[in-house]
């Protein structure tokens, strides 16, 4: 193959040959090379576990490959570690964000310099840093801390980050799982605009198959550490894309049986509660979810979801409104959930709804286990959770190991398989299926799908606007801690959403 | 008896003495711990340095008839207390509270017994600097009667503000205590940067232990703290990791402590044990006051997990 070197402005291009990567017995990559011309967006599409973070670690040096060689700007190098690949020119925005909350964006750029000062002389800095924002195309609050920073902010500061030190070849690991649609589409946007014009080359993961349409020029897919495919975006399906990656056609969307919702399950009136900080509040005018329908909560994270849950949930103090249960009034005690059916699958149930290093089974029965008063029977603990495992299909040596042991499908496996069991009315769930793959979390939005089809009002609450315009039938956004938007998801709009997801009318 | 009698005046007056009297062992013990907090790191074991210092300051300045290499001693015994503590808080598994425990009574078991012997002896002091030379009034002599090491106190709050502010180590120090993450990221190892600032820490808080037996109260005994190294990790709570925000903290506490002395002199004594609880209760109060449920705490570095 043969790939120009670099842009003229000195954008590398990178190729890896063969790399290959073990872990002992276990093989993570497997001879895979791929080609990133210099000046474009190449997309590194792949499931949990593909090898794509074990790739990419392998060329910026944080691991050796055991096998292969890494080509830049047309050169065969060789990276030790990440110092080096920096010296290269390579940079790496990761999923989580690395710049300290603590610091504004101006102590934060000046500190990831090589050859910060020890002492700054901020007047010169700052002259240097405003020069340097005066040439990109978007600008960033130099003097705010950057944990004050909308997500999307702080993702752009990364990026600039990276411009600012003079990396010219950048891997972004999923660069938009945190922003609303819009800012996602103006963050790629910028960087596919800088890869044009020669400034950089990318290498983007991702899994949003819309993302490698709108702004990818190539895309290569991993699966189970194998290099199954790729081409140029604009000629492969999303068929094609999805078949790749899992290696079997997508599961289908769950299907949506027409059905008339009932009476309201769940009603909150003028609820009114501190955030975190303390300094904002949550105010819900007038909210509703009723039997047999899904109603779905988007909106970017911080902006109230959580502590609507946490409100319903009795974790956090209302202060104003009442919560109301099938019309009776609901303080989220034990007694009162078992009454009314009401059932929480939290967001990360491995730390917010499981006792680690409890037993499955003891974790699966925590809704039953005190039905017969103060003497717990283990044998009749595992009578109730061994079928209730195998019928939510979760997988695990024995259902008496620590539930920590297991993979995160299956703890979602297990918690779901608590929460729907018995008679359920009402099901609040928070992200049930992040960091899923696509067969798990197809499985587990089937079984939402199953509940409201029975007959239980559910409340989805998702960082993930496909899934909740997906499973709702109803679309709720919250923006600042309020109700922004309510519609049917049939008539909802997508970019209406959007524009209300980021707090604008 | 020659002294003015300067009526109520008198107790304001003296609490104003005491605030700068007693202040100082919590201003540097708090600028320690906002230092080894603000790295991501608790030490809770700065009562024990604290008297460790005050006995090995006192010790050295006996035997060299020298309070400033009292003072140094006291700081070099603090760095190393505090170096143990870093260092063992670097081994995997690790409590930092748990070792900060452990060290406090093992600093104050090992300065009651190292210390025995210069319980009688008389070692210089510390000296102070009268501003209040312009005056004719006795109490006000004595109150402006300021002791050096409260005027390096002061200094070193201003220094260490600048240093967060405007000096790399500074600024490193900030990150790490957002994060071991956050540090790796830049390229620093969280784990030596901790180290480090709960050494120097622990030096602070050695110097603050000598000022107690070198100048106020003056002497050595067993008896020397009232938990002042323990009542500084309440006082960076209280002044949100902010070193200048530690100094008006520690001249309030110390203006409490002299609250019950001051009130005495005037011929208060009703409830006189009540008093000298003041700053203890101040404490809790302040605690109390600064914390709530369901809000996260303003200021405090995320890596001491406080809003986790």
């Amino acid at each position: 193959m043969t790939v120009a070197a670099a842009t003229a402005k000195g954008a590398p291009g990178l190729e890896t040959v063969g790399m290959t990567m073990r872990f002992g017995a276990f093989t993570a990559l497997e001879d895979v090379s791929i080609a990133v011309a210099p000046g474009t967006v190449h997309a590194l599409l792949g499931e949990n576990g593909a090898g794509k973070s074990t790739l990419v670690k392998c060329v910026m040096g944080v691991q050796k490959a055991s096998d292969g060689q890494i080509m830049v700007a047309g050169r065969e190098v060789d990276v030790p570690s990440p110092r080096a690949a920096h010296a290269m020119g390579l940079g790496m925005v990761y999923q989580h964000f690395t710049l300290a909350p603590s610091l504004t964006a101006a102590e934060n750029l000046v500190l990831s310099r090589d050859d910060a000062p020890a002492v700054i002389d901020w007047a010169k800095e700052r002259a240097g840093l405003e020069a340097f924002m005066g040439g990109m195309p978007f600008r960033v609050a130099l003097e705010t801390p950057v944990g004050r920073l909308a997500a999307g902010e702080r993702q752009r500061l990364e990026i600039l980050k990276q411009l600012y030190l003079g990396r010219r070849f950048l891997i972004l690991d999923e660069p938009t799982s945190v922003l609303t649609p819009e800012e996602a589409d103006e963050a790629l946007g910028f960087i596919r605009a800088l890869a044009r014009s020669g400034d950089i080359t990318v290498l983007m993961i991702t899994h949003k198959f819309r993302e490698v349409d709108a702004f990818c020029d190539e895309v290569s897919i991993l699966r189970r550490g194998r290099h199954v495919g790729g081409g140029r975006a604009a000629t492969l399906s999303h068929g094609a894309m999805a078949e790749m990656m899992i290696g079997a056609p997508p599961p289908e969307r769950p299907k949506r049986a027409p059905k008339n919702p009932g009476p309201a399950a769940l009603s909150v009136r003028g609820l009114c509660a501190r955030d975190r900080s303390g300094l904002k509040t949550i105010e819900i005018e007038d909210f509703e979810v009723r039997a047999g329908e899904i109603v779905g909560v988007a909106g970017v994270s911080g902006n109230g979801q959580m502590e609507l849950v946490e409100a319903l949930a009795g974790q956090r103090p209302i202060q104003a409104g009442t919560v109301a249960v099938m019309g009776a009034p609901f303080h989220a005690t034990r007694a009162e959930a078992q009454a009314h059916g009401v059932r929480w699958l939290p967001e990360e149930p491995l730390r917010n709804a499981c006792a680690p290093g409890m037993s499955v089974a003891e974790n699966v029965a925590f809704r039953s286990f005190d039905a017969n008063g103060f003497w717990v029977s283990a044998a009749a603990l595992r009578k109730v959770a061994a079928p209730l495992a195998s019928a939510f299909n979760v997988k695990c040596a024995s259902i008496d190991a620590p539930i920590s042991t297991l993979s995160g499908g299956n703890v979602q496996r297990a918690a779901l398989a608590r929460e729907l069991s018995g008679d359920v009315r009402l099901l609040i769930c928070a992200n049930p299926c992040f960091g899923l793959d696509f067969g798990a979390a197809g499985e587990i939005r089937a079984r939402l799908m199953a509940a409201r089809d029975a007959g239980a009002a559910v409340l989805l609450i998702s960082e993930d606007l496909d899934e909740v315009m997906d499973l709702s039938d109803r679309v709720v956004v919250m923006s600042e801690g309020r109700i922004a938007y309510q519609a049917a998801a049939a008539e909802a709009d997508r970019a209406e959403i959007g524009r209300r997801m980021a707090g604008r009318r | 008896m020659s002294e003015t009698d300067l009526g109520l005046w008198g107790v304001p007056l003296a609490m104003l003495a005491g605030a700068i009297r007693v202040s100082t062992p919590f201003l540097f013990v708090s600028l320690g711990e906002c230092l080894t907090e603000r790295s991501g790191r608790i030490n809770l074991g700065l009562e024990g340095t604290l008297v460790f210092g005050a006995m090995a300051g006192y010790a050295i300045a006996y035997e060299t008839g020298s309070p400033w290499l009292g003072v140094l001693a006291a700081a070099v015994c603090g760095a190393g207390f505090g170096l143990a503590h870093g260092a063992m808080c670097s081994l995997a598994r690790v409590n930092d509270i748990a070792i900060g425990i452990a060290l406090m009574l093992l600093g104050m078991g090992l300065a009651f017994f190292f210390g025995k012997p210069y319980v009688q002896p008389v070692a210089p002091d510390l000296p102070s600097i009268p501003f209040g030379f312009w005056s004719d009034i006795p109490q006000l002599r004595a109150a402006l009667d300021v002791n050096a090491l409260f005027l390096v106190g002061v200094a070193l709050a201003l220094a260490m503000a600048w240093m967060f502010r405007a000096t790399r180590i500074g600024l490193v120090i900030r990150a790490t205590g957002d994060g071991a993450e956050a540090a790796r990221a830049l390229g620093v190892d969280p784990v030596r940067v901790r180290t480090l600032a709960t050494a120097a820490g622990g030096a602070l808080a050695g110097v603050g232990g000598a000022y107690l037996s070198l100048y106020y109260p003056g002497s050595w005994n067993e008896g020397i703290s009232s938990g002042q190294g323990l009542m500084a990790v309440a006082l960076v709570i209280f002044a949100r990791w902010k070193p200048v925000n530690c100094l008006w903290a520690a001249l309030l506490f110390g203006g409490a402590g002299a609250l019950g002395p001051a009130l005495q002199s005037v011929g208060v004594t009703g409830g006189y044990y009540l008093f000298y609880a003041a700053p203890y209760v101040l404490t809790l109060g302040l605690l109390i006051a600064a914390s709530s449920p369901s809000r996260a705490l303003a200021g405090a570095p995320a890596a001491l997990g406080f809003n986790r």
